[in-house]
Formats: C-alpha cells, structure tokens, sequence
C-alpha cells in the first residue's frame, strides 16, 4: 500500500465537494490524479481527506462564447486534444496540449488538474499565462474569479484558499498566429525551456504579441521587452532576432537539468523558432 | 483505521467485487486481488509505463488510479488481449517476431499502448508508434523491435 490513509470522498455535485473543502482541514482534490496519485505514493503529501471530483459532470466542457474559451476544470487533456473548437479559436492551446505528458497520461490527467498543479514547466498554465486567462474558483463561501497574474503566486504556488476549489478556466480569444515551442530531453517530458507565442498580424505588421516563458524560474514569466519590440514592428527575420534577444537577458535559474546560462541560451533560440514559426 | 469500500469492477469482461482499503491503488488491486500479474508495477510514479491498462477503452497508468476509482467501469489488462489461452493476439506475435522484447517486464504496458493506437490510428506511421509508446520505458531492446512489430501488426491487423 503506498498512499497513506485518507478518508474518501466522491461527490457528484459540485455544493457537496465544497462543502467537503470548507469542513475538511486537510483535503486535497482529486481530479485527474496524474501528480496527486505520484505524490501520495511517495507520501510527499498524506492529506486526510480525498475529495475526488471525477464524478462531478458539470465540471467537463468546453464552451466558446462571448470571444473566450471556457474550458471546465475536469475536461480531459485528451479531449482538449481532438476539441474542434479549440483548434479552431485556440491552436495554441492545441498545439501545448499535445506536449503534455503522454496519451495514458493525457487521457486522464485534467486542465484544472494542470492549472492548479502549477508545476513551473507544464505547458497548459503557459498558455494561460501568455492569454491573461482568467481562473474560476469556487468555495462554499462564493465563487470569484482570478486574473492568471494574480494566480501563479511562485513555485507550484497558486492563489486558492484551502476551501477553494478551481472550477474553470477561461481564454480570451485574439490573434491571427501562433506557435508553442518547447526543448525537453525526451518527448512527454516537462519542458527545460518552454515558449507560448500568440500574436496578432495585419498587413504584415504585429498589432500585438505575447510570449511567455516557463522552466525559466519558479513560475511563468512574460517575454514584455520582446512584446513592447514586437508590437507594432514589421514581422521580419531582424525584428525577431531582436525579439529573441531580449529573453536570452532574462533571469533563470540552475538546477539538475540545465544551468542558468544553457536556460538563457534555449529562451532565445525558443522564442525565435516560435515567432518563425507562428509567421511561416 | 483504513477505510474500506466495496467495488465492482469489470476485468477482461469479468464482473468481480471486492472490499478494498480506499488507498489500494489499481495496480495492486490486479495484481494482489485478482492475481493478474500481467500488469507489471515498475515506477509506481507514472513514469515508466509498465502498469498501463485500459480503463473504459482508453489507456491509464494503473499506479496512478486507485481502485475505488474503477468501480463500475471496465478494465482490460494484458491477460485479456489474446483470444484464446493457446493463441496470440496479432500484436503480441509481431512482438515476439520482432524481437520487441527481452525480459519482458515493460511488455504488458507496450502492448495496452499500442492496442489503443492501432485501434484509433490503423495505419501508424513510425513516427506515430514512437509517439505513442513515448511514456513506456524498455531497458533492452533499444524499442526498434517494438516500432517493427508495431507497424506489422498494424499491416496484418487491417
């Protein structure tokens, strides 16, 4: 038996689980359970209480309205992957979604899961981070929503409350190109450097661009003197060299998978392939 | 002081009911509850791949699921793939003649994950299989012999 014990939990209605959050001191939610499972087996974390949320249907979909895209906290990567609609208003999502994990992985593991996970080198919080996307969390005490910038506090470090619960997410949708470039050892792996780009292009010219860098530092980083030197620049090969100069200044950190200066090196090369790329 | 529940779950077309600590993780529930050791528990992480089954059709890393979670739904382990106890599924006789394997130990994984691809993809390019079998590791064969076997399968399979 490799969890430690816990008492479980299966609502079917989303009142229930957060009733469940807000009387329980030491829960954790389930949802896809593709970090939470391997860190109850290695007993990093020994909650009381497992609230899972897999039988909870409201918390599934997709949904494209009023130019934003919500997608439920419990929509399956996997489902995110062959969504029509996100191919169609958001092929950046798409095209992070397909370097998360592996298919056993993705055909289980969450948006929510991912977003609330935090891991600073996941791919689908670098898309929310890129699009200013906006997170909906619930409690028994309300529901609010959170400007992603508000969200990702620091390493694996997002602004719920312990009651609180991720419910959604929603994407704004803008731009005429995209790309999502990632360097990682093998494929599935978390990314060394990962690069979210989404720009908006008229008559040759960036009207608007964001990129976002993840396995730079503990959390998500927006590329804004890349932006600022994107927007309203011709797309050209020497604006996006200039570009991509910029983030080979940012600050990175070392760790057992890269130093410094090899994360500085990979952002610039990153985020030239993804403006390359979004543009070709 | 560990709660128990009582689960139904169907294994290779076969209801069985159990009462199971709420921690048992799915792996453990094959393999110590109905004596399937097919399913083999490598990593106990998701890492490695080797406890994949199919869970309603569609592969899961068995380590990462607890038994609790499985109940009421269907689950095929690789003891359930060949149609008789005499005879292979065509992938699992690709796999051997293709040298796909050595010890053997990532084999139960690499077979549910190819399965899953050459049901909804049957015409894999190799590029697909590596793809796909990206989250099983095996130690011996270097994987050509699985890309091989993966792609005569899908050719004798149509």
């Amino acid at each position: 038996m490799k969890p430690a014990p816990f008492a479980y939990h299966d609502p079917t209605r989303l009142d229930e689980a957060l009733a469940l959050l807000a009387a329980k001191e030491n829960a954790r939610v389930l949802a896809g359970g593709q970090s939470l499972i391997p860190m109850l087996n290695f007993r990093y974390l020994q909650p009381d209480d497992i609230v899972d949320v897999n039988g909870i249907a409201e918390l599934a979909g997709i949904e494209g309205k009023n130019g934003a895209l919500r997608i439920g906290a419990m929509t399956r990567q996997r489902d995110v992957e062959f969504s029509d609609v996100v191919a169609q208003d958001m092929p950046l999502m798409k095209a992070a979604v397909l370097q998360v994990g592996h298919r056993q992985t993705r055909n289980r593991g969450t948006v929510g899961g991912s977003l609330a996970h935090l891991d600073p080198a996941a791919e689908l919080p670098l898309v929310a981070c890129a699009l200013d996307a906006t997170i909906h969390a619930a409690s028994a005490r309300g529901s609010r929503d959170i400007a992603f910038a508000d969200y990702a506090h620091g390493f694996m470090s997002p602004a719920l409350e312990p009651d609180e619960m991720l419910t959604a997410v929603s994407f704004p949708v803008w731009g005429n190109a995209s790309a999502f470039v990632e360097f990682a050892r093998r494929e599935g792996d978390f990314a060394i450097v990962a690069v979210a780009a989404q720009l908006e292009i008229a008559g040759g010219a960036i009207k608007r661009a964001a990129i976002a860098l993840g396995g730079m530092g503990p959390t998500y980083i927006r590329a804004r003197e890349a932006e600022t030197t994107l927007a309203g620049a011709k797309a050209s090969p020497e604006v996006f060299r200039a570009a991509a100069d910029a983030c080979t200044r940012i600050e990175a950190i070392d760790d057992v998978h890269a130093p410094a200066s090899y994360r500085q090196h990979l952002a610039g090369v990153l985020v030239r392939r993804a403006l390359e790329r979004a543009c070709a | 002081m560990s709660e128990t529940r009582t689960v139904t779950i169907t294994v290779n077309g076969k209801r069985e009911t159990r009462s199971v600590p709420v921690r048992l993780l799915l792996s453990d529930f094959l393999r110590h509850e109905l004596l399937l050791t097919g399913t083999h528990v490598g990593c106990e992480h998701g890492v490695c791949g080797a406890c994949t089954v199919l869970f309603d059709g569609k592969t899961a890393r068995s380590c990462l699921t607890l038994a609790v979670q499985a109940h009421g739904h269907e689950i095929t382990t690789v003891e359930g793939v060949a149609p008789s106890s005499n005879e292979l599924h065509p992938l699992q006789q690709a796999l051997q003649d293709h040298h796909g394997l050595q010890c053997g130990f990532c084999t139960p994984g690499m077979v549910m994950t190819l399965l899953e691809l050459l049901r909804d993809n049957p015409q894999p390019t190799e590029h697909d299989v590596r793809s796909a079998i990206s989250g099983n590791l095996c130690r011996c064969t270097g994987y050509s012999g699985i890309v091989e076997a993966a792609l005569d399968a899908a050719g004798k399979m149509k």
